[in-house]
């Protein structure tokens, strides 16, 4: 049965190679801060369940303080030459689309055919994160579609992938770090503080009001932590059930529902959904880093105002 | 309920409002504000480090399926994938860059809504596909980009993927948002059916299509009207 561990390892080799390759790139300005960065991203994936918990969050820390003092830069990367390009379009045409689309495909009906499959009864797969391991899997094969098509060396493929972790850079490890602070907030019971005070000082007898802390709050709470997933509980437990549902007798399907769409309106208005917001900034290569969330700003915005209608309408039928 | 709601870990939220309205480092800042509310909720710095160092191993499946993704996409990259998308929608008569990113995001939504969320991505598409088919588009008609430009039409490829994404996948029944709401509202003494769930969230979907949709054929007509205004003056 393939496992978890296993694909983390694969990771953590490829990560510790993309580390190897810094260390030894002249053209890097901070090739040893940059090196130590993903070597220790390494590191975390490759052993990170063997050493003590404190001792992976002594690591963790030493890369955050890497990349938030300035240590990390870009490499010097190898293209190919115009010419080699071009006789590469030439030959592949489209072809060269063929591995970015058995990716998802292959994705999808791993995931789904696997469900079914095991050998001696042990499942084929992990069966609590068939996701993963089903793109693990795909990326693995499209990889090697890739390499054949192209007639490069699966090193090569670690190589480009060290040229684009260099331009998305310290980004790269943000969505972790904050799915840490989401958990440490949710520990320290910083929700339902919030959702205390909401509660004790806006006058959510009025129905309309009640329906706007639960929209607005949603909004600005998943802005705050970057997740919407995080929000709900406790904006539904603390504003939703008693106010709407309780007090105003609201439909809570139309409540949560509209009330989770709301909260991603927050997702796409706030860098701390660094996955969705800051890496594609980098990945596009765009200089201002909210550049994405700018773009989004417009409609999130609109979209928030329809959903307080929505659900003043919808939940009241 | 509990008399004895804790205030404190508030001071990480403050932290985090601070942290960016002086532009520090967003890793800086997260986890400035991790530990300030770890402190804050009386945790020994010795246990805020294990609370670290557990929830970032809890979480790498985040990073796993980004950076192996990033190998397909790379050495495709390398050997002319955006160029290729680049020519290939600039074969196509009368291709817009709005045109595009429209049919984009319903493809993008629903798809998501039929719970195929894997099918796009700011890594997978965007980036080496989506994006230079779209500066291919709006050259094509244009003539070339300049940089301030190039650079909203990428961002509005990667807001375009990330609201298709947002407003399609909550529609599938077996999405962990749909889960989530089912599942936490159950435990509250409200059972109801996760289809009900998720088909409330038509009308938000719709709208999220319609306004999205409407800024992109908007930007599409503006640059025309504007480009034409512009030869006059």
């Amino acid at each position: 049965m393939l496992r978890l561990p296993l694909l983390y390892s694969l990771v953590g080799g490829i990560l510790l190679l993309v580390a190897g390759m810094t260390l030894k790139d002249a053209g890097n300005p901070r090739r040893l801060g940059s090196a130590a960065f993903w070597g220790l991203f390494g590191l975390l994936f490759l052993i990170g369940d063997l050493i003590p918990p404190a001792l992976a969050g002594a690591m963790v820390l030493a890369m955050v303080l890497l990349a938030g003092l300035g240590r990390l830069a870009p490499g010097r990367h190898e293209r190919l030459s115009a010419e080699r390009l071009e006789q590469s379009l030439a030959r592949l045409g489209n072809r060269i689309f063929l591995p970015s689309l058995l990716l998802p495909v292959a994705t999808v009906l791993l995931s789904v055919a696997v469900q079914r499959l095991s050998i001696a009864d042990a499942p084929l797969l992990d069966a609590k994160n068939i996701t993963l391991m089903a793109m693990g899997i795909a990326c693995l094969a499209s990889t090697a579609l890739a390499c054949r098509l192209t007639g490069e060396t699966p090193l090569q493929a670690v190589r480009e992938t060290r040229r684009l972790l260099d331009s998305v850079g310290w980004a790269f490890l943000l969505p972790q770090v904050l799915a840490l602070l989401g958990l440490l907030f949710a520990d320290a019971g910083v929700g339902k503080a919030i959702a205390h005070l909401a509660a004790q000082y806006l006058p959510l007898d009025t129905r309309w009001l009640a329906v706007l802390t639960y929209v607005l709050g949603m909004a600005l709470f998943t802005v705050l932590m970057g997740n919407a997933f995080a929000a709900f509980p406790v904006m539904t437990a603390g504003i939703g059930l008693p106010f709407l549902v309780g007090t105003h007798h609201g439909d809570p399907a139309v409540m949560a529902a509209i009330g989770m769409f709301s909260g991603y309106c927050g997702t796409l208005m706030t860098p701390m959904a660094a996955n969705f917001n800051l890496v594609p900034a980098a990945l596009l290569e765009l200089p201002d880093r909210n550049a994405v969330i700018k773009a989004q700003l417009p409609t999130a915005l609109a979209l928030l105002a329809v959903n307080a209608v929505l659900l003043n309408w919808l939940m009241f039928r | 309920m509990d008399q004895t709601i804790n205030l404190w870990p508030l001071l990480g939220i403050a932290a985090v409002i601070a942290g960016f309205l002086l532009r520090g480092n967003p890793l800086l800042v997260v986890c400035c504000a991790g530990i300030v509310t770890g402190a804050a909720a009386g945790l020994a710095p010795q246990d805020i480090l294990a609370k670290v160092g557990e929830g970032f191993l809890k979480t790498r499946g985040l990073s796993a399926a980004l950076l192996l993704a990033l190998l397909v996409v790379g050495l495709a990259e390398r050997h002319g994938l955006r160029e290729r998308a680049y020519r290939w929608i600039q074969g196509i008569g009368d291709a817009t860059a709005g045109g595009l990113l429209i049919v984009y995001l319903l493809a993008r939504q629903l798809s998501a809504a039929l719970g195929l969320s894997s099918q796009g991505g700011q890594a997978q598409v965007v980036r080496p596909i989506l994006a230079p088919m779209a500066e291919g588009a709006w050259e094509k008609l244009h003539g070339k980009l300049e940089a301030a430009q190039r650079m909203r039409l990428r961002a509005m490829c990667a807001a375009t993927d990330n609201v298709g994404l947002f407003f399609g996948e909550n529609l599938f029944v077996a999405f962990s948002a749909v889960i989530l709401m089912h599942a936490f509202l159950r435990e509250s003494g409200h059972p109801l059916d996760p289809l009900y769930l998720a088909l409330w969230g038509v009308p938000t979907a719709m709208f999220a299509f319609l306004i999205h949709a409407g800024r992109l054929a908007w930007q599409e007509y503006r640059r025309n009207g504007g480009a034409r205004a512009k030869g006059g003056d």
